[in-house]
């Protein structure tokens, strides 16, 4: 994008202004446009559809009134929020009150400067693309913390530090895992890590040897505790703790920290793309490789696929599964996933030692053992659907 | 509380909150409320402090007609309204004499083993709902859904009954309905399989319940736990077996044991799986019942104002939170002169202080869930 | 075991204090003074021959005609499957009788329930306190002759005559 704007200011477009006002004044515009025209409905849209999901795997309906199929209920849900009275308890520490939403979603919001849309969409190619990912998600702790205390309310202070605990601890597999594709891709840059990969799926990351196959699973669990979803959502766990660290928080400030959550999971898709599924790639089809608006939009599209299908997989592990109990949930980590990603992390290291520059037979070998679980999956999830009788809830007989 | 083991000797302090966990909550069940003393997870007491849904209804027992009790004993506990309207009419009946006719005992049974998978529906959903797994909540609620029809086909209403009334059942039973009642067993039974295979042998959910506040058989002596939480403690006890009523006797039913199959014997998991195996049982006493259904009246003839001889009675019902007991006294008037209703959730509320020592707060959760106390049984 | 044994086994042991069976009717009970109370019940659930391991119910009955109060026990064995039921007459200005925390735990709510709605002062339990109602409640219940306070924390518990109530 830059090289975009150098060229306009060549043209001559901004006489007397100095370089670094237009480039900030572009800045702004741009996250003003991913903000608002992208960011904003998508996690609109997928609040509406893990409601949607929720409700079908629930035999219910879900919201379907406001909107073809009720997929401007985030619309409403917004608008109404807005209008709301804002209430802070008397007791409350205002200004951190105040604060602590929006701490939370810069630390959301600014993941989307690097994620890679296609190959000429993305904001800012930096080279240490996945290192920012990371550092830049670890803002959320402070928010949550901020919003835990501030609310001067026991169970917001359990819920924030319960948080705060499980965030930092599943920091720590997700890097390894990271770091494990870091190794593999040999950049840290995200358009690097996808050109490393190939649009065929046996040249993903994913399938490159069986430690980077592992270090996919740790890298989406520890994702999935990092963005408070169940099974790991101890903080908001709503039978044990009200609402946890959101309990007072009423109106827009509440949103914004499920704005986050919905738009986080976006991200957690992103990144599993990126990282591991072989980003924006496409397979290398004559007539549209020549045109280039047409293929950054198929890039966009496969993409948008790839990434929100891992939101979907997200939703469907919440509807799923219990929550784990907090012990649980740190051992788990410490006991289990860190070693683990340790393996992960010196496997790949060892096999790049072996073989430089990738070994095909393994890469197709592990892509056949992938159908191979995924098959296995699917045989099981019609045995499960052929035994509830589905047809009988269909037909109601009274 | 606790003590920082480098500080050269100096104990550091920390204060333990104090965190009151209700009376509005979204996981206990009805309004209760605990006193929560905890240091942020493990809790080192919780006390808990009921009567906030005290009605009097043993002192309106007092004022009303015995005809005119019977609503009032379905809000006792209005999960399992047929039982305490069955316990009460039972009860009036034992003190007067009176025999009910055949075709109301069966409709009495059938009543009430519907109304007991209800219950244990509310209890099972509830409980995985507390320990996060929403989804089988809301099918157990479907399931209701077909009963709370069959109940209002039944008798009117779906949840305070008024039907089991003294010397029979109010209305009668229609074929249509007991035609219906059969399908919806068959298609009840797999049911049951899918809330085990989504939810029973799930890893998580074993983990958050195995070995959790165990109950040993001496602790449910000494605090009078009675139904499944008495049976999960390994004790084959069951009202229905052991003192009969009504035509149990006549029905071929088992009696579901804890085993301490994922855990030991009297944890928080036995007490859920013998309520899912419970279900399953009173879906065989439904379909025996339905095809052993006589003909004849629903009700033996009561005179209008019912005066019973003096005396006094103690009755127990299998209901599906324990051993209803109503201690009903007579002075031959036509108002009772003392209705004691005794309920399982109210000893098992007293056992909470005891084993709640050292549990965690989510524990504290699935400890009430898996008691399956419920707030109306407790503060009458 | 009937019931008839049982009463004739806990008269050997605590003659004088226990008396009045009643065999006839359905539920076969008798009556005990009230300091003996906590030693038959104790002999009761240690008897192998009786082993009564679980205390039912302990409630109250209010007789104003008689000027009493009972406490009345029901007590089940699970493993001989007989029940009994244990009275205790008490003075109704005055009613004292000593806890039976001590011989079943489930005593501690059972009792804080009796004193709780008819008044009755349990000696040597640990918490008696009211359970049910608010702590500041005025009055006994289930007492026959009970009268209900005029207001409670400000607000009145009378209901308006019907005359002022249309009229308002």
């Amino acid at each position: 994008m830059q090289q975009l704007v150098d060229q306009l200011i060549q043209e001559g477009n901004f006489p007397g202004v100095p370089k670094e006002i237009v480039y900030a004044a572009a800045m702004l515009l741009a996250a003003f446009a991913v903000l608002s025209f992208f960011v904003a409905p998508l996690a609109g849209v997928t609040s509406w559809l893990e409601r949607r999901v929720w409700a079908r795997m629930q035999s219910r309906v879900g919201p379907n009134r406001v909107g073809p199929q009720g997929i401007l209920q985030w619309l409403a849900d917004g608008i109404k929020n807005l209008l709301k009275e804002d209430i802070i308890p008397a007791a409350a520490d205002k200004w951190l009150f105040s604060l602590a939403p929006y701490v939370v979603f810069v630390g959301f919001l600014a993941t989307f400067v690097v994620i890679p849309f296609g190959s000429q969409l993305i904001v800012a190619d930096l080279n240490i693309g996945i290192l920012y990912l990371l550092a830049v998600t670890s803002l959320v702790v402070v928010g949550i913390l901020m919003a835990g205390w501030a609310s001067n309310n026991k169970w917001s202070l359990l819920g924030g530090m319960r948080s705060a605990a499980q965030i930092v601890s599943y920091e720590i597999p997700a890097g390894l895992a990271v770091l494990t594709i870091i190794f593999a891709a040999g950049t840290m840059s995200m358009q690097g890590i996808i050109k490393a990969q190939g649009w065929a799926p046996w040249d993903w990351l994913l399938f490159y040897n069986p430690f980077t196959f592992g270090a996919f699973f740790l890298y989406f669990t520890a994702a999935l505790a990092e963005g408070n979803r169940t099974p790991f959502d101890i903080p908001e766990a709503e039978s044990e703790l009200v609402a946890g660290y959101v309990t007072e928080y009423s109106g827009m400030r509440f949103l914004f920290f499920f704005f986050a959550e919905w738009g986080n999971l976006y991200v957690i898709g992103a990144i599993a793309t990126t990282l591991f599924l072989g980003g924006w790639q496409v397979p290398p089809i004559p007539w549209v490789t020549d045109q280039p608006v047409l293929l950054a939009i198929l890039q966009f599209v496969v993409f948008f696929v790839k990434a929100y299908f891992w939101v979907f997989v997200a939703m469907w592990v919440r509807g799923t599964l219990p929550r784990v109990r907090v012990d649980q949930l740190m051992s788990l980590c410490w006991k289990y996933m860190v070693p683990l990603s340790f393996v992960c992390l010196l496997g790949t290291a060892g096999w790049m030692v072996l073989f430089p520059r990738g070994n095909r037979l393994a890469s197709v070998g592990m892509f056949l053992v992938g159908v191979a679980i995924l098959l296995q999956f699917a045989k099981r999830v019609r045995y499960q659907i052929r035994h509830a009788r589905p047809e009988l809830y269909w037909k109601p007989y009274i | 509380m606790s003590e920082a083991p480098h500080n050269g000797g100096e104990a550091f302090h920390t204060e333990d909150m104090t965190i009151s966990m209700g009376p509005q909550h979204p996981s206990t069940h009805g309004v209760l409320r605990f006193i929560v003393k905890t240091d942020g997870e493990v809790m080192s007491e919780a006390i808990p402090d009921v009567g906030y849904l005290h009605r009097s209804i043993e002192k309106i027992g007092e004022k009303v007609t015995w005809h005119g009790y019977v609503p009032y004993t379905d809000r006792a506990d209005y999960l399992a309204a047929m039982f305490t309207n069955q316990a009460f009419c039972m009860a009036a009946e034992k003190l007067a004499g009176i025999e009910v006719t055949r075709r109301g005992e069966f409709c009495r049974v059938i009543a009430c083993e519907l109304n007991r998978i209800a219950s244990h529906l509310i209890a099972v959903g509830t409980f995985g709902q507390d320990i996060g797994a929403v989804t089988p909540f809301l099918h157990a609620l479907r399931e209701r859904e077909t009963i709370n029809n069959f109940m209002e086909e039944i008798c009117g209403a779906r949840l305070t009954y008024n039907y089991i009334r003294i010397g029979g059942v109010g209305y009668d039973i229609l074929p249509e309905t007991c035609a219906r009642v059969t399908e919806f067993i068959d298609h009840f039974e797999p049911i049951v399989d899918e809330y085990n295979r989504l939810l029973s042998y799930n890893k998580i959910f074993v983990e958050r319940l195995a070995n959790v506040a165990t109950i040993t058989r001496e602790d449910a002596f000494q605090y009078n736990i009675v139904g499944p939480n008495l049976r999960a403690c390994g004790l084959k006890w069951d009202i229905r077996r052991d003192i009969p009523y009504s035509v149990y006797p006549e029905l071929e039913f088992d009696i579901p044991v804890g085993a301490g199959e994922k855990g030991t014997l009297g944890d928080c998991y036995d007490r859920y799986i013998v309520r899912i195996r419970e279900m399953e049982e009173s879906c065989k006493i439904l379909r025996q019942c339905l095809k052993m259904l006589p003909k004849g009246p629903a009700i033996a003839k009561v005179a209008r104002k019912f005066k019973p001889p003096a005396g006094e009675v103690y009755v127990r019902v299998e209901a599906p939170r324990g051993d209803m007991g109503f201690y009903v006294v007579s002075d031959g008037s036509e108002y009772p002169y003392r209705v004691r209703i005794r309920t399982g959730s109210f000893t098992a509320m007293s056992l909470i202080d005891k084993i709640s020592r050292g549990l965690m707060v989510a524990d504290l959760i699935a400890l009430i869930a898996s008691l399956d106390v419920d707030a109306p049984e407790i503060d009458r | 075991m009937e019931a008839k044994e049982i009463y004739a086994r806990t008269e050997r042991k605590f003659s004088g204090k226990v008396s009045g069976f009643q065999g006839d009717v359905v539920d076969p009970n008798f009556r005990v003074e009230a300091q003996a109370i906590v030693e038959v019940c104790r002999y009761l659930r240690d008897d192998p021959e009786s082993n009564f391991e679980v205390l039912s119910d302990l409630t109250g009955l209010d007789l104003p005609k008689e000027n009493k109060l009972q406490v009345v026990y029901h007590l089940y064995s699970y493993s001989k499957r007989h029940q009994i039921v244990l009275k205790v007459d008490l003075p109704r200005d005055n009613p004292h009788v000593s806890t039976m925390e001590g011989v079943w735990k489930v005593a501690n709510w059972l009792e804080r329930e009796v004193f709780d709605l008819f008044g009755v002062v349990f000696e040597g339990h640990s918490d008696l306190r009211r359970i049910l109602l608010p702590e500041d409640w005025v009055g006994y219940p289930l007492r026959k002759d009970y009268v209900e306070q005029e207001e409670y924390d400000g607000i009145s518990t009378q209901r308006a005559p019907l005359v002022e109530k249309l009229l308002r």
